[in-house]
């Protein structure tokens, strides 16, 4: 059975909407974003709203195809589509965009979308490794600082930075509690719950109530494991699913995986455990930004080169979480994953010694058997690996 | 005690009869428009051998699997694949199946599938752009292939199926040979098995299954492409049906 507070969790979505028009009506200032290089503690401390936008469903992609190229990844299909129907409020109600210059479909899309909004982009490095990299990325955190001063009349003071880093740190810590709770054999939280909970808190008004509802869920975790409740029995292959972003909407792999049995206990992308590992510095003798720009340039994102952050981040996921299997997710038209699998094959299985299994696919439906035996036979490799030990 | 599998694919339905530890019936038939009747006239020819439930186990792979109601169990036709071949071929090894709807690379270690690669979600490189060429050539797949053996050199480029038929019908209105263009689709399906098989790694002897691997044609223009031997056997086609049958025991 589920947990009763994955309910309440839930109802963040429809909450959130309403909330955002309400700020959005009192006068307050929303900042809409794509991506976890996006410092969202530099638009709390403007006094503003930080949300994530739309981009994780299928229905708004035919419209995107018309100005956007077919052979796309479908998430930057579906945010732009989203964008241009309207349909996702957290755009709509958004006074400013946030982008970032990280993918080549990403960059090239914005100047698309920065047609219908006030758009800043932040000049992402291709690399997170020098001295160099770190000082351009901390000119950025000063540029956007001063872009969201000028646009909403507002000074954003060391105080308030150092207190929406706290918060938002605060709200990391939480999180990352929470996934951690599935390292525990077996999981108490099945992975398409997780990547719900993980999903839902960038569209969180509220993040003081969000984080409050993690708390709750992780309580009753807690108590559940020690009642022995668990999402799935001991005999469930435990995965880590790395690659592409997902959301709901575009969970179908996530799904596919604990509905042929896998209990998926590790989420290494963006919507799980990859923004959580770092958190801000707190040193109050440390210029915020600059402790801003640390942290969010260590974010291991293909899109990086090279990109070595990501396959240590796997290795001690797979090690703590004690993984059967590593799958990894990339979209149809995701250059950078999709390059960087061919070494994550090789790594996942000649150092970890792990199975490992990429799915290319996207948003919709139409793949959806092939899926489902590309899933059940990687699960067939692995149980008989078990039954033989 | 009977072990019966039943590999029920996107174009033919294979089944294998096992009576205790020995293979002793194999047959197939077209798949059609329903996987849920195949299945039905697949029964009633069991049933005719005085064979049914009680006195069998029945496992369902392919991709029409979980259309057999009277299965025990369904297995993926990846995991059956591996041990069919293994079983015929009497050793570990790389296998290569071209389905109707997808190809697959399989690695076969300890009687074990340990890895396997597909092909994407589209047609290109299956069974299935074959037919649809020899469609276009008003030819079987057979005849295709013995003509390949007789041609030149062209390449189609085109990776999608759809478009490749195109390309074909061009090929056709500029006077082509016939031979040429046969062995320009060829070239193709064997192109793409040569990338999805270095990508994947081989392991041990290479071993076709599934139906193509009954064309003596295919089989030499193939082993040319990978520069490897291909080794075939006239069970191929059963490969996963003997497998499924084999995880009954």
């Amino acid at each position: 059975m589920r947990p009763v507070t994955m309910e309440e969790i839930e109802g963040l979505r429809g909450l959130n909407s309403v909330k955002v028009k309400e700020a959005h009506e009192e006068g307050k200032k929303v900042v809409g974003m794509y991506c976890m290089f996006s410092p969202s503690e530099i638009a709390i401390a403007a006094g503003a709203i930080p949300v994530t936008l739309c981009g994780t469903a299928q229905a708004p992609i035919e419209d995107a195809e018309k100005e956007l190229p077919r052979n796309l990844c479908p998430l930057i299909k579906s945010s732009y589509g989203f964008a241009i129907t309207d349909k996702c409020p957290y755009f709509f109600f958004s006074d400013v965009l946030l982008a970032e210059t990280t993918c080549d479909g990403k960059k090239k899309m914005y100047e698309l979308m920065g047609k219908i909004k006030p758009m800043h982009i932040m000049n992402l490095p291709q690399t997170s490794e020098g001295e160099d990299s770190l000082e351009s990325w901390h000119k950025e955190m000063v540029k956007f600082k001063a872009y969201l001063e000028e646009t909403f009349g507002v000074e954003i003071t060391e105080e308030k930075l150092r207190d929406a880093i706290k918060l938002m740190n605060r709200e990391r810590d939480a999180m990352k509690r929470l996934h951690k709770l599935n390292a525990h054999k077996p999981a108490p939280l099945s992975g398409m719950d997780m990547m719900l909970a993980q999903w839902l808190k960038g569209f969180n008004v509220d993040k003081e109530y969000g984080i409050s509802l993690i708390e709750k869920l992780i309580e009753e975790l807690e108590e559940r494991i020690e009642k022995g409740i668990f999402a799935f029995d001991e005999s469930a292959p435990r995965i880590l699913l790395t690659g592409c972003p997902i959301g709901s909407g575009s969970e179908k792999v996530l799904r596919a995986l604990e509905e042929a049995g896998a209990s998926v206990v590790a989420l290494e992308n963006c919507t799980g455990y990859k923004p959580l590992d770092v958190m801000v510095d707190e040193d109050p003798d440390k210029d915020p930004l600059l402790a801003l720009a640390e942290k969010y340039l260590k974010t291991p994102c293909s899109c990086m080169t090279p990109n070595n952050g990501r396959f240590d981040l796997i290795k001690r996921l797979a090690e703590e979480y004690d993984v059967d299997g590593v799958v990894d997710l990339t979209w149809v038209a995701c250059h950078t994953y999709a390059i960087e699998s061919f070494s994550l094959k090789n790594f996942v299985q000649d150092e970890l010694g792990l199975p490992f299994i990429q799915i290319e696919t996207d948003y919709s439906d139409s793949d959806t058997g092939q899926v489902k035996t590309r899933v059940e036979a990687f699960l067939e490799t692995i149980e008989k690996k078990s039954a033989t030990v | 005690m009977y072990y019966i599998g039943i590999d029920i694919g996107s174009t033919a339905s294979k089944v294998s009869v096992f009576n205790d530890q020995n293979l002793v019936l194999n047959f197939s038939m077209p798949t059609g428009w329903s996987s849920v009747e195949v299945s039905k006239i697949v029964y009633e020819k069991l049933e005719k051998m005085n064979i049914d439930k009680d006195n069998s186990r029945i496992i369902a792979t392919g991709y029409g699997r979980v259309s057999v109601p009277y299965a025990d169990k369904t297995i993926t036709e990846i995991t059956c694949h591996g041990k069919g071949a293994h079983y015929l071929l009497g050793e570990d090894c790389t296998v290569i199946d071209i389905g109707g709807q997808d190809t697959k690379i399989i690695t076969v270690e300890n009687d074990r599938v340990t890895n396997f690669t597909m092909n994407d979600k589209c047609a290109a490189g299956t069974g299935r752009f074959l037919e649809l060429m020899a469609n276009s050539l008003a030819i079987g797949i057979p005849e295709l292939a013995e003509l390949a053996l007789k041609g030149k050199e062209i390449s189609i480029t085109s990776m999608c199926t759809v478009f490749a038929e195109s390309e074909v019908i061009s090929l056709i209105g500029k006077g082509t040979p016939r031979e040429d263009i046969a062995r320009g689709v060829i070239n193709s399906i064997t192109g793409r098995v040569y990338t999805l098989l270095y990508k994947h790694g081989i392991k041990g002897k290479i071993y076709l299954t599934g139906g193509l691997c009954e064309i003596k044609p295919f089989v030499e223009l193939l082993s040319e492409r990978l520069g490897k031997e291909v080794i075939s056997s006239p069970l191929g086609r059963y490969a996963g049906s003997i497998g499924a049958a084999l995880m009954g025991f």
